[in-house]
């Protein structure tokens, strides 16, 4: 009863960008490549190409973000494309209109694009297959976050700014810090890694942090920083949100900082030229110190810049299949 | 009515029949077996060569919606739906709203139901007031408006202080208690089972100690208040490996699996697919092949539809938004008779999972074809090959998981009390 990989179509093209997973590496490696001259155009004076000319993209927004509704917005304006911002956990869904009752609604407004987030993991993926099931294939999804499960367009950005920084990822040690279980960002990002046969993934984390089942996925579970951290080409710190710091799953900020923050001290275990990542927003002296984040080994600037090239080759792509 | 059942296999497990022969029912009983009784006249003769002639089903979790749900599933709609499958005799839980802890509520039920002249209806009763688990239900007279047993449905009973109580309450006057074994806490806002389905998509879980918890403080309460337990809808290798080894200590324990969790388990989810979603989850591929061998071996007495009609609008949503449930009162036939063939299982001891043995846990008079019994009879055609469609289904819920899949083994006829109810 397992469905065809719901985000490709027949001919094994990218039409919606739902997960990572079981997404084949030469797609993952088109939409880097594709990503890598967009990166300059953001450094020119017309920071603008012709490719969604006269598309109608949608974000809709089920749950609050600045940041990553910011970073598609610019990508589909660079791209030429009409943009329509929708926070609708603040009007439709208010009044009692479903889910696929508003993207009926919107389809008939001529959408060519859906960027979703919602804090339930597989709506994207519900949408996709009521588009597929009302017969409005050239409708596209793409999945901006969606509960605890995936956000792909996170996950190839930070495979673009690793693969941009250590070119090659078939000899490389990644870990990936804090709290996993709720994390969407360390999900996409491992499904990325492994599928581009990075040998070595690694998560560090309490306990109560790790998903039941993570080794299934490839990566090996350390529950001591220091040790986790030996020897790794890449940190990736993830964000912990606050109603989590305080209560059965930690009993503090402060104690997390202790055990799991990212310090200098502990990123000298790292190998000399390790890189330091988050995804962002920082909890500065919660996951990581401002002497790391702001270091000569942070990347997390960089991530950003190349967040809006990488959401452009996505939606590039997606909008030619 | 007098009516003849000519040369069908008679199937009785209860009583170690299965042979070619006719039954005879008269005045709602079934009057003989093999020869007509003397100065016999037939208003109706079914014809059963080739069909199998077995006592109506009796399902031990069939939802009927009511009161208060009614815009998922009526009285009307599943009933008809549960006589289409052979069931003749079933126990809904008290999870209607309100829930059934009143017998006025109860009598209600049953009034209508028995309006309607289908299937026999058995309510099982709130054992806590409100399902909140905080206050004893008036067992006797909830007893007395009709209900066989006492069950929380799908509200774990937080309190084990007042678990205990309840069980000797019920002890007391001897009243069954149904539970089904979830601990309340770690099972908390889940949605799928503690697996690598869950991890991989990211969906909030329930461990299998959610289960073996709550079924270690049952054995031990059964253990000091020797109260009859019956467990519903195990869903774990461990906890069949639980109750094998209660039933070996001789505790008075049955149990049962819903038909769902036979045949599927968490890998079925596929991506985010709702129809999938289940109360106890779907949880691994060893878990369903457990709950397959206690079926087998007996640790497990029945096999029950577990049916819960869902409308469309509950289940078009996210995986965790979607209400559980699926409907289940016409596949339990095909779907036990598929895991008897896998298992190989003859089919009486197959049709006892879901007649005569559900029927013991009753404590109802169904279940058999002996002389001077109710003449509910299922006759079924086992080989008959269907195409689960939601326009081939009765029931107003229409979502199941199974819908595609081909089936074998459906009722020709149902017949409650001795009146034709299914088939022309």
């Amino acid at each position: 009863m397992r469905s065809r990989n719901p985000q490709l179509n027949a001919q094994g093209e990218l039409t919606h960008l739902l997960t990572l997973e079981g997404l084949p590496a030469p797609i993952i490696t088109q939409i880097l490549d594709t990503a890598d001259p967009f990166v300059s155009i953001g450094e020119r004076e017309v920071k603008k190409v012709p490719l969604l000319r006269g598309k109608a993209i949608f974000n809709l927004f089920f749950e609050n973000s600045t940041r990553t509704r910011t970073t598609f917005e610019i990508a589909a304006k660079r791209l030429s494309a009409d943009v329509i911002n929708l926070n609708i956990n603040a009007s439709s869904t208010s009044k009692g209109e479903t889910l696929l009752d508003t993207v009926d609604n919107l389809v008939a407004m001529n959408a060519d694009m859906f960027v979703v987030r919602h804090s339930q993991s597989g709506a994207p993926h519900l949408i996709a297959a009521h588009l597929d099931a009302t017969r409005n294939t050239h409708v596209h999804v793409v999945n901006a976050g969606d509960g605890r499960h995936a956000h792909p367009s996170q996950g190839l950005l930070d495979l673009f700014t690793i693969r941009h920084f250590k070119r090659d990822f078939s000899n490389l040690s990644v870990a990936i810090v804090g709290d996993l279980l709720h994390s969407r960002v360390a999900r996409s990002l491992v499904h990325g890694l492994t599928t581009l046969g990075t040998p070595d993934v690694r998560a560090i984390a309490p306990a109560t942090l790790l998903p039941a089942q993570l080794k299934s996925l490839g990566v090996t579970p350390f529950l001591d920083m220091r040790e986790g951290l030996r020897d790794v080409d890449v940190v990736v710190m993830l964000r912990l949100q606050s109603e989590r710091m305080k209560g059965a799953l930690l009993p503090s900020p402060g104690e997390f900082f202790k055990h799991y923050g990212l310090t200098e001290e502990k990123l000298a275990l790292a190998k000399p030229d390790a890189i330091v990542m988050h995804p962002g927003p920082m909890n500065r002296g919660v996951e990581i110190d401002s002497a790391v984040a702001d270091g000569a080994r942070s990347v997390i600037l960089p991530q950003v810049t190349f967040g809006i090239a990488v959401r452009m080759a996505v939606m590039s792509i997606i909008a030619g299949n | 009515m007098r009516l003849e059942i000519r040369n069908g296999r008679i199937v009785d497990a209860a009583n170690g029949v299965d042979r070619i022969a006719s039954l005879y029912c008269t005045q709602g009983r079934v009057a003989a077996i093999d020869r007509a009784p003397a100065g016999w006249a037939a208003d109706r003769v079914l014809d059963a060569s080739g069909l199998v002639v077995a006592p109506g089903l009796v399902d031990l979790a069939a939802r009927l919606r009511e009161p208060g749900l009614e815009h998922k599933a009526t009285l009307e709609s599943e009933m008809r739906a549960a006589i289409a499958g052979g069931i003749t005799s079933l126990a809904c839980p008290p999870d209607t709203d309100p829930p059934l802890d009143e017998p006025g509520l109860v009598e209600m039920l049953k009034h209508r139901a028995r309006m309607l002249n289908q299937a026999h209806v058995y309510p099982v009763g709130a054992l806590t007031q409100r399902l909140a688990g905080e206050a004893l239900t008036e067992m006797g007279e909830l007893a007395e408006a009709g209900c066989v047993a006492f069950s929380q449905a799908d509200h774990p009973l937080v309190d084990t202080g007042v678990l205990l109580r309840a069980m000797q309450y019920a002890r007391t006057f001897g009243h069954r208690v149904w539970l089904r074994p979830q601990e309340a806490f770690l099972s908390r806002g889940g949605v799928a089972h503690d697996g690598e389905v869950a991890t991989r998509l990211g969906l909030a879980s329930i461990p299998t100690i959610a289960e073996t918890i709550a079924l270690s403080t049952i054995i031990a309460l059964v253990r000091v208040t020797g109260v009859s337990v019956h467990l519903c809808r195990l869903s774990s290798a461990d906890g069949v490996a639980m109750v094998r080894a209660a039933k070996a200590e001789g505790l008075p324990i049955t149990a049962d699996v819903g038909v769902h969790h036979l045949h599927l388990c968490d890998v079925d989810i596929g991506w985010f697919n709702a129809q999938a979603h289940l109360m106890p989850p779907l949880r691994g591929t060893r878990d369903r092949d457990a709950l397959r061998a206690g079926l087998l071996d007996g640790t497990i007495d029945v096999v029950c539809s577990d049916h819960a009609p869902v409308d469309d609008d509950a289940k078009q949503l996210p995986f965790a938004e979607a209400e559980p449930g699926a409907t289940g009162v016409e596949l339990l036939l095909p779907l036990t008779l598929k895991w008897a063939a896998e298992a190989g299982v003859p089919l009486p001891e197959a049709l006892a999972r879901i007649t005569d043995r559900p029927a013991r846990i009753l404590g109802v008079e169904a279940g058999t074809l002996r002389v001077g019994a109710p003449a509910d009879v299922c006759v079924l055609d086992p080989a008959a090959a269907w195409t689960v469609a939601r326009g081939a289904l009765l029931s107003q819920g229409k979502n199941t998981p199974f819908v595609g899949l081909e089936l074998q083994g459906r009722a020709r006829w149902t017949l409650v009390a001795g009146e034709i109810v299914h088939g022309a």
